[in-house]
């Protein structure tokens, strides 16, 4: 039998420990005020070269090369996610030729950089001319700005391809069974049950391929489209001002960030189903 | 010795030496090796490139691997400033960082060498500047794919380093490290690929890189198409070379494994 003679008096709270200096805070906090201090730089770089006239003569180049970029960007996504549809079904296909020939369109676009395929396009066939005029194509292939569209598309249709071969692919094949046992066209369970599961799997990857997209399409400024990067070149060589690039730093950055930012959002919107 | 060896590699060039493509292939034609031919000058721009690749993979892998730390370390500070380090550099356009890169390096040395007093003109060697940007597109990358790799470590292999009485640096070096490459290699594989893509950006600061040397032949030649098609052909055998050495290293990494 146990008698409780006495009680413990109540004691203070134990003491709040202070957490020791250690060596990744004094690196954390060196680094950021590295961060802070070239952040500064480029500031006061900038406040300092302020120069209203050059703002009034290139602001609206910039303007204009960003809307050149974004619709560059966006007519060879859709145009490339109509072309990657062939090819990722061809890819799929169990016909040996058709097999064949889309695996190397894919691997050829996939593994050389699109700087060299853009030359290909542009100067290498531009070089046939007479062929071309004879075919009536050659107003297509004398603009630099179509043929910027010309290689994006191309490009993006075999990066494309590899996504929705690859999301299609992934969906199990006991949906496929179930549609079949309902008794559904496969017509109908592709568009009904299979794709839109797949476009889900799908979603990050294109989301992806639009941002490599919107950086991929600075190399059109070396065919002289005045795309974002472009209207840059031509000011700082007009200028020799840094503050041209780091203008352009900043356009990128918002887009790329603005469109990380909706794809999360959207992202989470159209999977809100699937979240336990 | 040295002039042996030096023999030894001559013939074993793979363009230029008598058993090269450029001798086979080229005859006394358009990529013959010689004056008459751009089968040398080419052969250079691919050394250009491939030794551009390969400098800058150690470079960005310890870059990456230092982000990776600061980004999962339990310090509030060091995640931000990596985080900060990787969303503008994996939001950058690559040739925008490479003219980031080269004229602000210019640009500060310049100032840095007018505050000692020497107002002299300075050249940034564009090999440097394009191993520079390379390296951080690629660090910024690179730690993304070493961050999943060690989130997929569990903690329970931490614990028992500290349990057998290893050190924290021990402890990486022994048990983390060879799990975390074996988990990041396929990352990486995508990683240098994309890499020895993008050293076809420095052509446009002058490095006499593949695309930089058929352009130039393209130019003279007015052959363009022959030309960009080859330098297009040799990335992509480039690309081949490496993911069949890839594929070896990634089937040694993996022995250990049991197979299914």
């Amino acid at each position: 039998m146990i008698v409780t003679k006495e009680l413990i008096p109540p004691r203070p709270a134990p003491a709040v420990l202070h957490r020791p200096l250690t060596t990744a805070k004094v690196v954390g906090l060196a680094v950021l005020v590295l961060w802070a201090l070239l952040a500064m730089a480029l500031i006061s770089m900038v406040i300092e070269g302020w120069d209203p006239a050059k703002f009034e003569r290139y602001g609206p180049r910039y303007l204009n090369g960003l809307w050149t970029t974004i619709s560059l960007v966006g007519v060879s996504i859709v145009l490339g996610a109509l072309l990657s549809l062939p090819v990722a079904f061809a890819r799929m296909s169990k016909n040996r030729v058709l097999n064949t020939i889309s695996y190397a369109y894919v691997y050829l676009f996939r593994s050389t950089p699109l700087l060299a395929q853009l030359f290909l396009i542009y100067y290498g066939l531009g070089s046939f001319r007479p062929q071309l005029e004879s075919v009536g194509l050659w107003w297509f292939f004398r603009e630099a700005w179509y043929c910027g569209l010309f290689s994006l598309t191309l490009n993006t249709a075999a990066y494309q391809a590899e996504i929705l071969r690859g999301a299609i692919q992934s969906v199990p094949t006991g949906q496929h069974e179930g549609a079949a046992a309902l008794g559904i066209s496969k017509r109908v369970a592709f568009w009904k049950i299979i794709l839109p599961q797949a476009l889900i799997v799908a979603l990050r990857p294109y989301g992806n391929e639009i941002i490599l997209m919107i950086k991929g399409s600075a190399v059109v400024a070396i065919v002289t489209v005045y795309d974002l990067m472009g209207e840059t070149r031509y000011a700082f060589s007009r200028t020799f001002d840094y503050q041209t690039y780091l203008w352009a730093a900043i356009f990128y950055l918002s887009m790329v960030e603005a469109l990380r930012h909706l794809w999360n959002f959207i992202e989470r919107r159209l999977t809100r189903h699937l979240v336990r | 010795m040295s002039g042996w060896l030096s023999a030894l590699f001559d013939s074993l060039d793979p363009f230029c030496g008598p058993v090269g493509i450029f001798t086979w292939l080229g005859g006394t034609g358009l990529i013959s090796c010689g004056d008459s031919g751009w089968g040398d000058e080419i052969a250079f721009g691919v050394k250009v490139t491939i030794s551009l690749a390969l400098a800058t993979l150690p470079v960005g892998l310890l870059i990456g691997f230092l982000i990776a730390l600061a980004a999962q370390s339990e310090e509030k500070l060091l995640r931000l400033a990596a985080g900060i380090y990787t969303t503008i550099f994996r939001g950058l356009p690559e040739l925008l960082t490479l003219f980031i890169v080269y004229y602000g390096a210019q640009m500060l040395i310049q100032s840095v060498l007018a505050f000692f007093g020497y107002d002299g003109r300075v050249e940034i060697n564009a090999f440097v500047a394009g191993l520079v940007a390379l390296a951080v597109v690629f660090s910024s990358y690179s730690s993304e794919v070493l961050l999943s790799a060690f989130r997929a470590i569990p903690r329970g292999q931490y614990e028992a380093g500290d349990a057998l009485g290893l050190r924290r640096g021990k402890t990486m070096l022994l048990i983390v490290l060879p799990q975390l490459i074996r988990i990041a290699l396929p990352g990486m594989t995508n990683l240098w690929l994309i890499l020895l893509k993008d050293t076809s950006y420095v052509s446009v600061i002058g490095l006499a890189d593949i695309v930089r040397q058929t352009g130039v032949a393209a130019r003279v030649s007015k052959e363009a198409f022959f030309f960009y098609f080859l330098a297009c052909m040799l990335y992509l055998v480039l690309a081949m070379i490496s993911s069949f050495g890839l594929g070896f290293i990634e089937r040694w990494a993996k022995r250990s494994e049991v197979s299914r």
